[in-house]
């Protein structure tokens, strides 16, 4: 439980609510327990011939009895449930701005689904227990009290008796709750084999089809279906249980109210107002009865949620600014210098990158080209801090990165990653991401540069169609210019182009790059490609082999070699030739 | 994102989808008719309580009666052992109906799934399928049990207060009753409204949850463009709107509730004002009056119970309506009516001016035509998107041509059953699709003819017996989906070792690209020969030992075959095939030199 500490200060900021929320439940009790006293003395006047105006009168206090606790009633969801509502509202804002702090290693760690699930399922429980699990707790609790003061006071022994089977409710309801959990969490990992057994099924239909195993499949997945179909089985044969033993429990107090009520009836010791008043006020503890149970497991499930949550809470972002972090330093003219950097992901595994040297002068355009896997993209994203080295330096002008704050570092950098990634929101907005107010000919400036208005002008908004599931979808190559001109809209000093061209054909990245060959003249440009032609015009090109340089030097130098590159050029030669024959 | 935004908006009622459902409960009929007749019979014992109660005191209570009293107690006691029995039994039965039928509708779909052709899921995305086959499905449940058998007990709960209510004052039941229609247009203005402001919910929950998925994907994305504070705003104001939304659901729930209950004080002040005075007259009796009070509390369960059923009835029409589209395709490569039979092949193949288009007009594969006898290995060389693959896919029928024959020891495939046809042609693909299980399931995928000596023996033949029966528990080793614990070449040895096993005439070879440690190559190079010895083979081929085997190379090239011939024939013609060999194989022959000469050294 003491997970849910966690929730003070929002309880607190929004106590008035919840203190008048009290209040309500304990009004609207106290108006309804009013109903079965009127009733037992308008069934009493019945039997002392009390005049029409004297029952016009008790049926008139029913209703107005009845409306002032509806009222209080009213009030009470207004205020409690409202106030569940607008702490899970600052709890799913404090949760996803604390998500949005955590630095990539995090993100490699976890899923967006475990991250989705906390944020829906995991508040979701924390909010049935702000809500509804304090609400009925409180009404029963206060109802309870009243009520059973009441039913004392009219004849204390039948009172005992009829309450015995009671808590025996709220037992039941407990444990048949913690059941009915433990299965249902059992059927719903029986539902996410078949989920996953047809997932992978489909996804290997190729497999199945030629080996025609089809008929084996189905087989297979009959039984898991039939494990399914025995889980929920069980289940049901506890579910099934529940409302009639309930209806037993309440049924078996009734018939004692009844049975002892009648028999004091007959001997004068009770009027039958006051066995129907009894009854009435049994009819009313059953569901409180039921609620204790049930809050029980709601509180216990709030715990177990908040604690998942506490989890991500308490981790702390890993790349910040630090104590060490240089406020002053607001500007930066884009000379990076890279001196002597070892990395690895993972502590104690083999170095991705293996003492890397390399200064890029302001203004100058270096290239990278590499295999697959040779550490290209994990270089660049070094430059703004996406990792931190431990071994090495990375100085931009001569300071180094951990002292530049990170708005600052990263505001100056045009970044187009190697997985292009776009939001569902206008083309307009996707390129003006980086840039607050960004004005309208700016955005088709670099639209320009990246080749794209061509596009946009055949797009049925232009440049206000939303782009994703909402919206048009952008071809591979569509969305790498975009992703370009998001880089090209933030004016930055430094510019990052991670195999940016890779789904666009030769023939558009030539006149896109002779484009940016203007622009990259006061940028300091990175240019990360497979393709030689990319990178030809670089001012130096590095070649990058299984984490280390292996060759660096101009195009020209490069192919007089007779390496990686030259091998490479080569080939690409050939490539183009095939294509054209 | 499109599991985040499930929208219901439709009609709760379509006869035809209906009448479709309802043929799932036919095997059951019997069951759920005496769900129904159990349920008829149920509803009348709860509204009869009052009905003994009243009994209980103007007939024994007020006339003083312990011994009269004590019997009735004792059939009410009766009658509540009956009423817990019956109401297991009966829920029992609904849910027992409902997992049936639902277990009959999704063997169905998967069942279906599986016949299904490859241009079906060329279109399809997998997620939407398993959607289909189990949250689809699953959301049928409450229509199958409760939907279809409980409205029968709604009904007739309320049918049966109404008898007990006529039989003992119809004045008095007049005068209760003109609350109902109030009572009814309540649940139903709040039915409606609740709906509409829950529909509301789930559109800001869709919203909500599509905007997190995407922003917590791109989370890298927004800080390097230092975009935290923005899409901070955005997602307070998504999150404020989910609120604001649910806030007004809170509205209805909150005056609802008290309304139904000033609903029945209303009446509980009529009968009393009224049946009050009639009691004083002496024209009704004490019992009736307060049996009369029970019954205004039991007329409101049925009536909120059936406008909970609309809700039902909506989810189960647009699962169903999913459900049946994807029931009704007809992508299915149908087998010959009258096949022919084919027991034993020579392993003979035939391509004659085969077109094929996987969309239509946009032909892969251009008056395709070639040869091969039987035993013979060919190796298809290509450029990416030449359409080596497309070769393959249709030999096995994958799927069927729009022009030309394929032909297989002089039959066309397409009068051959698919089952048959498959039965003489291993596929070995290039990316090696593993399943959970183990080892040895992996080998036989389930085909309990080939033994495990067999599943031995191919696996001594390929080389993967080494390594297999390093594993803790050899041939039962656990396999984790898509064989994640396995090495790249484990995993081809293994793919390798599954073809075998089926012992094919015709063995199909997409040769995987990936490259692998040089022991583990040479093992695989070995497999491949061992492999296509005493085969018909057609071989997408990536290594320089495998063309140099062959017996023939076709060269492909924008969807028509341009060369064919052997290895120094075709590099002698100094074409399409000399620069192919350039690209793609020279490099063996350089990497090999610096291999042997590392070693030699």
């Amino acid at each position: 439980m003491d997970s849910l500490y966690r929730l003070k200060p929002y309880f607190r900021r929004h106590r008035r609510l919840l203190i008048a929320g009290f209040a309500a439940i304990l009004f609207s009790n106290v108006f309804e327990v009013l109903v079965p006293l009127i009733i037992r003395d308008a069934i009493d006047g019945l039997q002392e011939e009390a005049s029409m105006r004297q029952f016009f009168e008790y049926g008139a206090m029913v209703v107005i009895a009845t409306a002032l606790s509806g009222l209080f009633s009213y009030f009470t969801r207004q205020t409690i449930i409202v106030a569940s509502r607008k702490i899970e509202h600052e709890l799913r804002n404090d949760f996803y701005a604390h998500l949005q702090k955590l630095s990539i290693p995090f993100y490699h760690n976890t899923t967006t689904g475990d991250l989705m699930a906390h944020t829906t399922n995991d508040i979701n429980q924390v909010r049935n227990f702000l809500g509804p699990g304090i609400m009925y707790s409180t009404s029963t609790l206060i109802g309870f009290i009243i009520i059973l003061g009441i039913m004392l006071s009219i004849n204390s022994t039948l009172t005992v008796l009829a309450l015995l089977p009671l808590p025996i409710i709220s037992i039941v309801v407990f444990y048949i709750g913690r059941i009915v959990h433990k299965k249902t969490i059992g059927i719903q990992e029986q539902f996410s084999n078949i989920t996953s057994r047809a997932q992978e099924n489909l996804s290997g239909i190729r497999v199945i089809k030629a080996f025609t195993r089809e008929d084996f499949e189905i087989d297979e997945f009959k039984n898991l279906s039939k494990e399914y179909y025995r889980r929920n089985m069980g289940l049901i044969r506890v579910q099934s249980l529940t409302r009639p033993l309930l209806y037993l429990l309440v049924g078996i107090s009734l018939i004692v109210v009844l049975w002892y009520g009648g028999n004091s009836v007959i001997d004068g010791r009770m009027t039958i107002g006051d066995v129907t008043a009894m009854m009435i006020y049994l009819g009313m503890l059953i569901w409180p009865m039921i609620a204790f149970g049930w809050v029980f497991n709601i509180i216990q499930r709030a715990a177990a949620s908040m604690g998942r949550l506490n989890k991500i809470f308490d981790i702390e972002p890993e790349i910040k600014d630090g104590p060490d972090t240089d406020y002053s330093i607001t500007d930066l003219q884009g000379h990076i210098s890279i001196k002597n950097v070892t990395f690895s992901y993972q502590k104690d595994t083999e170095p991705v990158l293996k003492n890397i040297n390399l200064d890029i002068p302001e203004g100058k355009t270096i290239g990278i080209i590499g295999f697959t896997g040779a550490g290209k993209s994990t270089l660049v994203s070094l430059i703004p801090r996406l990792y931190d080295i431990d071994r090495g330096e990375i100085l931009i002008d001569g300071h180094p990165i951990k002292k530049i704050p990170l708005a600052t570092l990263r505001s100056h950098i045009g970044y187009v990653p190697q997985e292009t990634f776009l939001f569902s929101e206008s083309i307009r907005e996707n390129i003006a991401f980086g840039k607050d107010g960004m004005e309208t000919h700016l955005v088709e400036r670099v639209a320009d540069i990246a080749h794209l208005s061509g596009d946009v002008e055949d797009f049925p908004q232009k440049f206000d169609t939303v782009i994703g599931e909402r919206g048009i979808t952008l071809s591979g190559g569509q969305k790498q210019r975009a992703s370009l001109a998001r880089a090209l809209a933030r004016d930055p000093k430094i510019l990052i182009l991670d195999d940016a061209f890779s789904a666009v054909d030769t023939y558009t990245e030539e006149s896109i790059l002779s484009r940016l060959r203007d622009e990259m003249r006061e940028r300091t440009t990175i240019l990360i490609s497979h393709r030689i032609s990319t990178v030809k015009m670089a001012d130096e090109v590095i070649v990058l082999d299984n984490g280390s340089i292996v060759e660096r030097g101009t195009h020209d130098e490069l192919v007089q070699q007779g390496g990686i590159y030259a091998n490479l050029h080569q080939k690409q030669l050939l490539e183009k030739e095939l294509d054209e024959m | 994102m499109a599991m985040y935004s499930d929208e219901i908006v439709g009609k709760a009622y379509d006869a035809s989808l209906m009448r479709r459902l309802l043929r799932y409960l036919k095997p059951y009929r019997k069951y759920v008719v005496a769900a129904i007749m159990l349920n008829i019979v149920f509803a009348g014992m709860g509204p009869l309580r009052p009905y003994l109660t009243k009994v209980a005191i103007d007939d024994y209570i007020l006339v003083g009666d312990h011994t009269g009293l004590m019997m009735l107690i004792g059939i009410l006691f009766g009658l509540l052992i009956a009423q817990g029995f019956l109401q297991y039994v009966m829920n029992f039965l609904t849910e027992w109906i409902g997992q049936k039928a639902i277990f009959d509708l999704r063997m169905q779909v998967f069942g279906y799934l599986q016949r299904l052709s490859l241009r079906f899921f060329d279109k399809n995305p997998i997620g939407r399928l398993v959607t289909r086959t189990t949250n689809d499905v699953e959301s049928l449940n409450d229509m199958f049990s409760s939907g279809v058998v409980t409205i029968f007990s709604d009904i007739f709960v309320i049918f049966w207060i109404l008898v007990f209510m006529f039989f003992m004052s119809w004045e008095l039941s007049l005068v209760t009753l003109i609350v109902l229609p109030f009572l009814f247009y309540a649940t139903w203005v709040f039915r409606r409204k609740a709906r509409e402001a829950y529909r509301e919910v789930r559109r800001h929950l869709a919203r909500l949850n599509a905007f997190l998925q995407e922003h917590i994907s791109g989370t890298i994305v927004l800080q390097i463009f230092n975009r935290e504070k923005k899409a901070r705003d955005q997602f307070e104001k998504i999150n404020s709107d989910y609120r604001d939304a649910y806030m007004r659901s809170i509205f209805y729930h909150a005056i609802f509730y008290p309304v139904v209950e000033l609903i029945s004080a209303v009446a509980i002040g009529l009968i009393i004002w009224y049946g009050g005075g009639n009691v004083v007259q002496g024209t009704l009796t004490i019992g009736i009056l307060v049996s009369f009070i029970q019954y205004t509390e039991m007329f409101f369960r049925p009536i909120r119970d059936l406008a909970e059923k609309y809700n039902i009835m909506q989810t189960a029409m647009a699962s169903s309506e999913r459900i049946f589209k994807l029931l009704d395709d007809k992508s299915v490569i149908p087998d010959p009516e009258h096949p022919v039979e084919l027991d034993t092949i020579r392993g003979e193949v035939k391509y004659k001016n085969v077109w094929f288009a996987y969309n239509e007009n946009e032909y892969v594969l251009r008056d395709v035509s070639f040869h091969v006898q039987p035993g013979e290995s060919v190796a298809l060389v290509g450029a990416t998107g030449a359409g080596k693959t497309s070769i393959i896919n249709l030999m096995t029928r994958f799927y069927d041509i729009q022009q030309g024959q394929i032909l297989v020891d002089g039959v066309d495939i397409r009068t051959i059953r698919k089952a048959d046809l498959r039965k003489h042609i291993a596929i070995v693909l290039q990316d090696v699709f593993l399943f959970s299980g183990d080892i040895k399931n992996n080998l036989t995928l389930g085909d309990e003819s080939i033994s495990l000596d067999r599943v031995r023996e191919v696996c001594a033949a390929v080389g993967a017996d080494k390594f297999i029966e390093r594993l803790p528990r050899g041939y039962d080793e656990p396999v984790k989906e898509r064989g994640a614990t396995l090495s790249v070449g484990q995993k081809q040895l293994l793919s390798f070792a599954r073809a075998l096993a089926v012992d094919p005439k015709i063995l199909i070879l997409d040769e995987a690209t990936s490259s692998v440690d040089t022991e583990t190559e040479l093992l695989i190079q070995q497999a491949i020969q061992r492999m296509l010895k005493g085969r018909t083979s057609i071989v997408i081929a990536h290594r320089l030992s495998t063309i140099q085997r062959a017996d023939k190379i076709i060269v492909m090239h924008k969807g028509k075959i341009r060369e064919i011939g052997k290895h120094h024939e075709l590099l002698a013609q100094q074409g399409i095939y000399y620069r192919l060999y350039q690209l793609q194989y020279k490099d063996q022959i350089e990497a090999q030199a610096i291999e042997n000469s590392g070693s030699g050294g």
